[in-house]
């Protein structure tokens, strides 16, 4: 009772930091920036902060950090417009929004997505920071357990997501997620400080940027694709179709999907080397997984866009948990904040909570504060970004653009940076000429230089035995879950087969059959 | 119609609230900054003097902070500097060069100490090479950047084209020292334990630090030359960075870990890890963690940082960088930060900096060598 009441009484210290005029101003301006990069291809919430960093010098901490916050929640928010809207994420952990989310824009439902995208981030935001309130120290002691063989299981099992990514062709996705792995290893390798496939080009050297990645094989892929097909206008968009809002069945649909991505968005969010992307991946999958309409996915389902939507956010929430508690970051925005703990002279860490109550309850507070922010601004905003669509399409690819190349500019700041966007753009448009799926390759992407590494540093941790996958329960529960992940859809078939074939009684057994 | 247009004014306020507070419209300069062409010569700004060798201050009695000349520096005679000076960070934002870059840029615009303004930019990546191919490249006399030992071995495990020869030395500013750490909950209670294993059986302790050839790995390589274990033998884990090494670390997940003294702290403050010890000379403040040299063990080390000019500046401008840095350096402000990040003062200027980095880049390529990363 007594830490209720310590609790209550530090959230209320908090509320009353966070509630002061300039405090809730500064909350203000960081989720509405936060929006508007969100919305914008390339620029992040993490060089949104460097780049603000100086201007806030002349500020207290607090409201600072209030600021930095806004940012971030407001990111992941305005993340998902452009994926849902014209099929071009702007950050890497809203591609798997695309995917389902496009589809429903094309059908009319896009402000259902946007609606069901903006509600999940606000449940799965107000969750993350109940919960980093509430249990952070137990969180941490909880993250910590997770070693190399642990990371490398949940790559894994975020990479068996692959199967629910394939669309017409199992083999075509196969060579995308191969294709992305290959990319995501340009670079030099950490554990050896070798270069890898660099073609001797010193910018090269720190790899290939995974948001100029996302944006090159989406944004650019899909502004080829759309002046490739222009006149002959093969797909219309249809202009909303019925309530700009979700219905009673959608609302239905996406309750679930939110509660689901909430909880392992905040659980991946948690861990400091997963990373935002991986928990809408998996988010995907499980969603896929729990569905009775699973081979629906990628056709337009209200899941697909519920689940991952609410994880990204409950991820940004999760990452706060080892930054506050360890004063270790679990993402790049995380990273960037803990950059300016140090500006101000702050020592991040588990003492912090102790130091600097002040700062760290009035952030609670303002995380609070920042999503319902988020959530009034959003939904009003929903009717106005589905009017995008009533942009002539060259107007709007052609800002979609110019957008990409400036924003891939600010972040990476050389011209190879944009060569490279360039060319993954041509190569998507071929791609996607031949059928192959996009999501594939960034997934490879983002799990490839994880997966490699972890594995690798598994394998020095255990002298090279790999039996240390197998041996740590934790490890071992979630290798179990990855290949039941991949076995349970032959499973599936395999019954249906048979209880065809039982009711077809003695009928001609049809061992031979494709079965999709 | 009206709608098309509302959405493109929209788009166009995203734009400019996104874009505006790009890190040129930082600094202001000081509104009573004389011009820089009339302002009278401070009688302590000696022009030419500081690049000589002799006058740079020894670490150890680097000057206490006098009264600072009041007012910015005055411009050279040939009327540098005219325009915004840049520091260019050759990391990404987060990291110790940016933080010592922004740090200058701090002191430099709160103390007044330059007549214009001066910003920092981020070019990170490959161990600062990036930054330093496009620094050597742009021979922009108002570019600064900020550097140290891990641009040395960035360098050489690079095999960069461009090296530390293509830029003028103009400072060292700061060391910062390394520190070997061990779970709070670990068996070893001092160094001597640890290194009585490691020499027993050297795979069975994993090291976790920065990634391969940083500082944190050639100090253990430095540990495995003064041990007399085969380097070959040495069971290190690279990780992105100290966060991700400290959750390891903290979580048991290795046996000890390399990183910067004031980046794992915070941790040990906290009971989370064990300083087993540090590899300055000294020890550090009045932290009682004992140095390799006291544990046994002949190594020290520092993660020194510091500034170079830009090639093919010439000597006046190169004396008006140093005496800049210098005020930067004696200013009561910048002695708080060196100490409040627990930082050592390294200070030493031009020619004997220039002395020192050659010397520096001879003992990493030996070290380097003996790991087996260059050849």
């Amino acid at each position: 009772m007594d830490a209720l009441t310590q609790l209550l009484a530090n959230l209320g210290a908090g509320f009353g930091t966070a509630l002061t005029p300039i405090n809730l101003m500064f909350g203000l301006i960081g989720v509405v920036v936060g929006t508007a990069i969100g919305v914008l291809p390339g620029i992040g919430p993490a060089l949104t902060i460097s780049l603000l960093l100086p201007l806030t010098f002349g500020l207290d901490p607090t409201t600072a950090f209030i600021l930095f916050g806004g940012i971030y929640y407001g990111a992941m928010y305005g993340g998902s417009t452009t994926s849902i809207l014209v099929n071009t994420p702007g950050e890497s952990a809203s591609v798997v929004t695309t995917l389902d989310g496009f589809r429903m824009a094309k059908q009319g439902r896009g402000g259902a997505a946007l609606a069901t995208a903006a509600i999940g981030s606000f449940i799965a935001g107000t969750f993350a920071t109940f919960m980093l309130m509430l249990l952070a120290p137990a969180l941490v002691e909880f993250a910590l357990k997770f070693g190399p063989p642990e990371y490398f299981a949940i790559m894994f099992l975020a990479l068996t997501a692959v199967t629910g990514l394939a669309g017409e062709s199992a083999p075509k996705a196969m060579f995308a997620t191969l294709l992305g792995l290959g990319i995501g290893m340009v670079g030099i390798d950490l554990q050896t400080g070798q270069a890898r496939f660099t073609f001797g080009r010193p910018e090269l050297l720190s790899g290939i940027d995974i948001v100029t990645a996302a944006i090159g094989l989406f944004a650019i892929g899909e502004v080829l694709w759309m002046a490739g097909t222009f006149k002959r206008a093969l797909e219309e968009t249809i202009k909303t179709t019925g309530s700009l809002w979700m219905t009673r069945e959608e609302w239905k649909r996406s309750l679930p999907s939110w509660a689901r991505g909430s909880v392992l968005g905040f659980i991946i969010g948690v861990l400091p080397g997963a990373g935002a992307t991986v928990a809408t991946f998996l988010s995907y999958n499980l969603e896929r997984r729990m569905s009775k309409n699973p081979e629906k996915f990628g056709t337009g389902m209200i899941e697909g866009v519920a689940g991952p939507e609410a994880a990204n956010n409950a991820s940004a929430g999760g990452a706060m948990v080892p930054l506050l508690a360890l004063g270790i970051p679990g993402s790049g925005t995380t990273a960037m904040m803990l950059a300016a703990f140090q500006l101000y002279g702050l020592r991040p860490g588990p003492l912090l909570f102790a130091q600097r109550p002040d700062l760290v309850w009035g952030l609670i507070a303002s995380l609070y504060i920042g999503n319902a922010l988020l959530l009034l601004l959003n939904l009003p905003l929903v009717g106005v970004w589905v009017k995008m669509l009533d942009v002539p399409k060259p107007l709007l690819f052609g800002s979609i653009l110019a957008f990409s190349v400036l924003g891939v500019y600010s972040n990476e700041g050389s011209l190879i940076g944009l060569l490279v966007l360039l060319g993954l753009g041509l190569l998507a448009f071929f791609m996607r000429r031949h059928g192959f799926p996009m999501a594939p390759i960034v997934l490879g992407v983002v799990l490839g230089p994880l997966i490699e590494q972890e594995f690798r540093r598994a394998m020095l941790i255990s002298i090279g035995n790999p039996a240390i996958f197998f041996t740590r329960p934790l490890s071992l529960t979630i290798l179990i879950f990855a290949i039941l992940s991949l076995l349970i859809p032959f499973a599936e078939i395999l019954w249906k087969r048979y209880r065809a074939r039982k009711g077809q009684a003695a009928a001609v057994p049809t061992f031979g059959d494709e079965v999709d | 119609m009206f709608r098309r247009i509302v959405l493109i004014l929209a788009l166009v306020t995203i734009v400019a609230v996104a874009c505006a507070p790009a890190p040129t419209a930082t600094p202001v300069p000081p509104t009573a900054a004389p011009k820089p062409t009339d302002a009278p010569k401070p009688t302590t700004a000696p022009t030419v003097a500081a690049v000589k060798p002799t006058d740079a201050p020894k670490p150890t009695d680097a000057p206490k902070p006098t009264v600072a000349p009041s007012g910015p520096l005055a411009a050279t005679k040939a009327g540098f500097p005219n325009k915004a000076m840049t520091i260019l960070a050759p990391a990404n934002p987060g990291g110790g060069w940016d933080q010592t870059s922004r740090l200058m840029q701090q002191v430099f615009v709160s103390e007044k100490l330059l007549p214009v303004s001066i910003e920092v930019v981020n070019k990170g990546g490959a161990a600062g090479t990036i930054g330093l191919a496009e620094f050597a490249a742009k021979k922009d006399p108002y570019t600064m950047m900020t550097m140290g030992l891990v641009m040395v071995g960035g360098i050489l495990t690079n095999k960069s084209a461009i090296t530390l020869k293509d830029t003028v030395p103009l400072a060292r500013l700061t060391g910062e020292y390394e520190v070997i750490a061990v779970p709070a909950n670990s068996k070893y209670k001092t160094l001597q334990d640890l290194i009585a294993d490691f020499k027993k059986d050297p795979k069975s302790i994993t090291w976790g630090g920065g990634s391969a050839g940083g500082t944190d790995h050639i100090l253990i390589g430095l540990i495995a030359q003064a041990v007399g274990v085969d380097i070959k033998n040495v069971n290190y884990v690279a990780f992105a960075g100290g966060g991700e090494s400290a959750a390891a670390i903290i979580g048991g997940q290795l046996t000890a870990g390399v990183s910067g003294y004031g980046e794992w702290k915070a941790q040990v403050d906290a009971g989370k890890m064990r300083f087993l010890a540090v590899s300055s000379e000294k020890k550090i403040g009045k932290d009682p963690t004992p140095t390799l040299i006291e544990s046994g063990v002949n190594v020290s080390l520092a993660n020194w940082r510091g500034i170079v000019g830009s090639p093919g500046i010439d000597a006046d401008t190169r004396a008006w960088q140093i005496e800049a840095l210098k005020r930067m350096h004696d200013s009561k402000a910048w002695q708080d930060i060196v100490v409040k990040n627990e930082w050592d003062d390294l200070f030493l200027t031009g020619d004997a900096y220039g002395k020192f980095l050659e010397e520096e880049d001879k003992r990493i390529t030996a070290v380097l060598k003996a790991i087996g990363l260059i050849q």
